[in-house]
């Protein structure tokens, strides 16, 4: 029982917090480049694109959550296994969904660079 | 991907593992708060080292957001893992904590791993082309 409660709390983690940086993600896809907008328009008219953003506000939201997801897994198992879990399942998540929702290139270079960096997260963070 | 683009990937890195060192710095310094004292909480943020924590933390939020607007996720999540080596090694020097021969491990594995998404594009072309500020404008926003 204790298990199913740990491993439910890491994958509402990782569910928030994939959700988060996707939505995030998405939301500065739709704004374009910072860079060339400030050249163009300067710094508060491109501050103000980003904040106007709803995409944006959820995406962040979700983060909210993802980081009091993780306090409440914290309180159910050691940090020694949600930390490391939470962390390097996020990686491989993040590019299973980034493919099908932001329909990223996740070619065979960045899949073994996500799980090679997912590996390494565990073992630093273990 | 240009010189700019270049440093604000290595402000995520720097920012993300300074911050989070800040932090954890500050709150060993607050000690622990109860969820019946909140107000010690509000009273922690004003504290030197956890208000320089969430400074540097806001860099680093603000640098991600514009790393990608001209990048993958699938390219900056671990591209910018280098973070976790830093803070291993400021862990190692600063906090002198030591590095155990498995972290020593992760930190080839997160090395190779960047070495691999780096070597390829940032962005995935799409319709418009490769979005890239050297490349094509971006379309005008209406403000």
């Amino acid at each position: 029982m204790s298990a199913a409660y740990t491993w439910g709390s890491i994958f509402l983690v990782v569910a928030a917090s994939t959700t988060g940086d996707v939505l995030t993600s998405l939301a500065m896809k739709q704004v374009g480049d910072v860079g060339s907008l400030y050249r163009r328009r300067g710094i508060w008219p491109t501050v103000s694109v980003v904040v106007r953003n709803p995409t944006l506000w959820t995406g962040v939201a979700f983060m909210a959550v993802a980081f009091f997801s993780l306090l409440f897994a914290l309180s159910w198992a050691d940090v020694s296994l949600v930390a490391p879990a939470s962390a390097s399942l996020t990686f491989i998540a993040n590019a299973v969904v980034a493919k099908i929702f932001l329909r990223e290139r996740v070619d065979r270079r960045r899949w073994l660079a996500a799980i090679l960096v997912a590996g390494g997260v565990a073992l630093v963070a273990g | 991907m240009n010189w700019r683009q270049r440093t604000i990937l290595a402000g995520i890195m720097i920012f993300g593992a300074l911050g989070d060192v800040a932090l954890s710095r500050g709150m060993k310094d607050v000690g622990h708060i109860s969820l019946r004292h909140l107000s010690e909480l509000i009273a922690a943020i004003f504290t030197p080292w956890v208000g320089a924590g969430i400074v540097l933390l806001l860099a680093f939020f603000v640098s991600y957001l514009a790393a990608l607007s001209f990048a993958d996720l699938t390219y900056v999540l671990p591209a910018t893992a280098i973070g976790y080596i830093i803070m291993a090694l400021l862990a190692r020097f600063f906090l002198h904590e030591s590095i155990s021969p498995q972290r020593w491990a992760g930190i080839v594995l997160i090395t190779l791993g960047v070495g691999f998404v780096t070597s390829g594009p940032a962005r995935t072309p799409t319709a418009r082309g490769v979005e890239n500020s050297r490349i094509p404008p971006t379309p005008e926003v209406p403000l």
